[in-house]
């Protein structure tokens, strides 16, 4: 903690200690409030001035706070701005705060700053109608250009009733059309070159190459890429709008559907943040079965990847051999949670069950299993020599560009950089398993492959330690807060019975304050910010995914290469459109 | 009619509904087998081994919809398909599958089956042209360049086998592997045009025309139905052609053990390499449209001409010696 404190000296020292109100977060981040006309400087101040400089702007978002119930010295009345930023030198997050005054406030943009602002940016512009002086492309960017209002406003409707039967009529579906037409000069693109005529291709949003609804529109001169536009929000479903309306409990499954094949590790992300803001120590035993199903988890979802990845280059058999083995994985999900792809089994507090009689020998047999396989995947796909020549030196980035662009996980770990938070920054009991980070440098997509096969490996490992120092103890923490609530001694007096009723019905309180997790999902850094007002559901989640980051870089990315190469960067890439629109 | 006329009408038809019979067989083989080699069941329901399928596929085709989209030029839109179905038929035309088996034996057989093949890329060119579909154009471009590039390979990889046998007629071309297959002498060729073969018929690893990943279905994304159906008989047929070539130029034809007949000894030598054929498309991944090119024309053009001139040095050698 040491050194988070020198930040703030330091950003007194600079700009003078009454330019900054310092907020204590439940997290223990670095939580600062600063007037707007500083906001640009103190970010260049701290992206390129001090010795550990906060090179990732790890996320941009906003809170309508109209509607939240205020403690008295709360500064901020009607929209606050939030940046998070990330050192990787001090291992620290940092918080800054900006309080925002108006019905739709107007901030200068910081897209010269970082690159990677420019979406989050765009969807704060698309989420709260606060605008960005100075952004080169503001538009919405996950809603359709055609939607009235802007969602995570306090006042737009939260639920489909609120707003009226839905109906398409053909002139609505005209305009609704029209309005997805690419233009090309809107976006500041040129027709044709010198010597050529441009063609503009769609990929997507229906596309087999895509694995989802996402949409690119391609500047083609030939078979090259001169530049690419993403379009994406196709498969947006208002996860953070959601969330406060549900109960602190119900909100779980939603976090299922975030990174659909993630799984419980979506779950863990989200009640990292909860369990937090409640101040619930998890048993040690619950912390172990968490780590264990994250990391079947992210076998499960790094095979899926490897098969798509190979059939992406034109390889049709992997991907069958690869769902088999998921399959596999699966049937152990099923015997501990009942579920498949969305378990839904983690709950505040612990898991919702203790792990069933005989899960460890389902366990034992992957873990026998699974090493031939991997090593007959190796021969298969990563040493196969077309394969190589798809991927090496594909859609190369350094690490500097890496962080400039906010990509985290396998593809920050591919231009060289051991970052892996489940090392750096341990959560729910991973320092106590011994695993290693791989890494390579050439930060092209033959490396991303190879980082995240050696990853399996890694999983295994953990998986293999928890198989065999399970400990003995309880799956849910003795806490009054926790979901399903404690029973116990429901039946013996009054006022217990009556709480139980409540926090089964009305779900727990979680105290007033905010919280962020970040976990190293399957893709990436994958981080909940849960701000409480003390209710029962939350005031504001925001989720912050990789692949939403990942995507962002592709047009930088993917000049200059072929439509047979881009298809060989989305593969290596590693996204599900659910974990970039939310 | 004498009785020349109607045995040689009868070895015609025969070669025709043959063909149209096991093209669509191919379709239930290659799903078969390439369930096999997944760990998977492939088409098990209809008919005992799921043979039916290959009904069920064919009515499905026919029945469908035939629709031309209004944006396509329509006549060259219906046309395209019919190219490729025609040309690799017509080049069956010149293939001995055995002794007095063979529709038409023209003293320039193999000359005729490179024109026929040549011809068969108009199919896709006019297909993706006329479908007026951007995938489809791309589609298409690829595969003029492909199918032309590969053609001058292919071509040259041959001119080994008819140096040696002294005619094009590709009856006397596997009467000359009576005691010596020319898969031996010439295994350079050999390969070349096996690469050069898979190539001209568009699979898996060389289906960048088509290219699912990336151009959805390619030159031909905008075909359903019958004309589908089409592109779809004529690739099989076409799989069929080249793996007849294969063992008429290369495997000695019609010549094995005589415990079987010379025809049993043609199918049993083409299947064999229709197998290879599928387990090709099973285990290998796409190379890059300039890759592909790369490798043709700074690997495959330098070793084939150098097969040439080898061969034709060895047989000066021997004449003169």
């Amino acid at each position: 903690m040491k050194t988070t404190t020198n930040t703030t000296e330091l950003l007194q020292l600079k700009f003078g200690e009454d330019t900054f109100t310092k907020q204590d977060a439940r997290d223990k981040v670095t939580t600062l409030w600063l007037p707007l006309v500083k906001l640009r400087e103190v970010l260049a101040y701290l992206k390129h001035d001090i010795d550990q400089p906060y090179a990732l702007l790890f996320d941009i978002t906003a809170i309508d706070e109209r509607t939240r119930k205020f403690s008295p010295d709360y500064p901020s009345k009607n929209f606050t701005l939030v940046y998070c930023l990330f050192s990787f030198e001090q291992n620290a997050f940092l918080r800054l705060k900006v309080a925002l005054h108006g019905e739709f406030p107007t901030v200068p943009s910081i897209t010269k700053l970082w690159a990677n602002a420019n979406w989050y940016e765009r969807e704060v512009f698309d989420m709260f109608g606060i605008r960005f002086d100075g952004h080169p492309f503001l538009r919405r960017l996950l809603m359709p250009e055609t939607w009235k209002g802007n969602p995570l406003r306090k006042e737009h409707p939260a639920r489909a009733t609120e707003m009226g039967p839905f109906r398409l009529f053909p002139e609505k579906e005209e305009i609704e059309q029209s309005n997805l037409q690419f233009n090309p000069e809107a976006w500041g693109m040129a027709s044709q070159s010198e010597d050529s005529d441009f063609m503009f291709l769609n990929i997507g949003p229906q596309h087999p190459g895509t694995h989802g609804v996402l949409r690119i529109v391609l500047q083609l001169d030939g078979e090259d890429i001169v530049d690419a536009v993403p379009d994406i929000g196709f498969h947006h479903r208002g996860a953070e709008k959601m969330a406060e309306r549900q109960s602190w409990h119900t909100y779980i499954p939603y976090t299922d559907r975030v990174d659909y094949l993630g799984g419980v590790n979506n779950n863990l992300a989200y009640l990292l943040a909860v369990e937090e803001l409640a101040g619930i120590q998890i048993p040690e035993r619950a912390q172990v079965i968490r780590v264990m199903m994250c990391e079947l988890f992210r076998i499960a979802s790094h095979l899926v990847w490897y098969g798509t990845f190979a059939q992406d280059v034109g390889q049709l058999s992997p991907v069958f051999y690869m769902f088999t083995d998921r399959e596999k994985i699966f049937d152990i999900v099923e015997a501990v949670c009942g579920g498949r792809m969305h378990p839904n089994w983690f709950r505040i507090g612990g898991v919702a069950q203790d792990l069933p009689i005989g899960w460890d020998k389902l366990v034992k047999e992957f873990i026998d299993y699974f090493p031939k396989r991997l090593k007959e995947y190796d021969d298969m796909v990563m040493r196969n020599s077309i394969f190589k020549s798809r991927t090496i030196g594909i859609g190369i980035f350094t690490k500097e560009e890496a962080i400039e662009w906010g990509v985290t996980g396998a593809g920050l770990r591919a231009c060289g950089m051991a970052w892996d938070f489940r090392k750096e920054r341990p959560y729910s009991g991973y320092e106590k398993f011994n695993f290693d980070v791989p890494v390579a440098h050439n930060g092209d997509c033959y490396d991303r492959a190879k980082v995240r096969v050696e990853e399996m490996r890694q999983s295994l490992r953990i998986i293999e330690q928890c198989w065999k120092h399970m400990p003995a103890g309880d799956y849910k923490a003795d806490h009054a807060l926790t979901t399903p609530p404690v029973k116990k001694h429901t039946m013996k007096d009054i006022e217990t019975l009556i709480t139980h009723f409540l926090g089964v019905s009305w779900g727990p309180v979680i105290p007033a304050g905010e919280a962020m997790s970040c976990i190293e999902a399957t893709k990436g850094a994958n981080s909940y910010y849960a701000i409480s007002d003390g209710n029962t559901s939350p005031y504001r989640v925001r989720l912050r995914t990789p692949s939403f980051a990942h995507m962002q870089m592709i047009p930088y990315i993917s000049k200059g290469y072929t439509v047979a190469d881009l298809l060989s960067i989305l593969g290596a890439m590693d996204y599900v459109l659910a974990d970039i629109d939310r | 009619m004498d009785d020349a006329t109607i045995s040689h009408l009868l070895i015609t038809f025969g070669v025709l509904a043959g063909l149209l019979l096991v093209a669509p067989g191919l379709i239930w083989l290659e799903r078969r087998l390439l369930a096999l080699w997944q760990d998977r069941y492939g088409p098990n329901r209809a008919g005992p081994f799921g043979l039916l399928v290959v009904l069920a596929d064919t009515l499905k085709l026919f029945f469908k919809e035939d629709w031309i989209p209004p944006f396509a030029d329509k006549k060259v839109f219906v046309l395209a398909p019919a190219i490729v179905v025609i040309t690799v038929l017509l080049s069956f035309v010149v293939i001995p599958f055995a002794p007095g088996i063979i529709v038409a034996d023209m003293n320039i057989g193999l000359l005729f089956f490179l024109a026929m093949s040549s011809m068969g890329a108009y199919s896709i060119i006019l297909g993706g042209w006329s479908s007026n579909n951007k995938y489809a154009l791309l589609g298409s471009m690829r595969g003029a360049a492909q199918l032309i590039s590969y053609e001058v390979f292919m071509g040259l990889s041959l001119m080994g086998v008819v140096l040696m046998t002294g005619s094009f007629s590709l009856i006397d071309i596997v009467e000359a592997q009576r005691y010596q297959w020319f898969i031996v002498p010439q295994f350079l060729g050999f390969v070349i045009f096996l690469i050069a073969g898979i190539a001209e018929t568009h699979r898996l690893p060389f289906d960048i025309p088509e290219a699912e990943s990336e151009l959805i279905a390619g030159f031909h994304s905008e075909y359903s139905g019958m004309k589908f159906g089409l592109f779809f008989v004529g690739e099989y047929i076409g799989i069929m052609l080249i793996s007849s070539m294969v063992t008429v130029l290369f495997l000695g034809g019609w010549y094995g053990p005589s415990f079987l007949p010379p025809l049993a000894w043609f199918i049993i030598k083409m299947f064999g390499f229709i197998f290879f054929f599928i387990l090709l498309r099973a285990s290998l991944p796409r190379p890059r449209y300039d890759q592909l090119m790369e490798f043709g024309w700074k690997i495959l053009l330098p070793l084939s001409l150098l097969n040439l001139v080898v061969t034709g040095g060895i047989i000066l050698w021997m004449n003169t010696h």
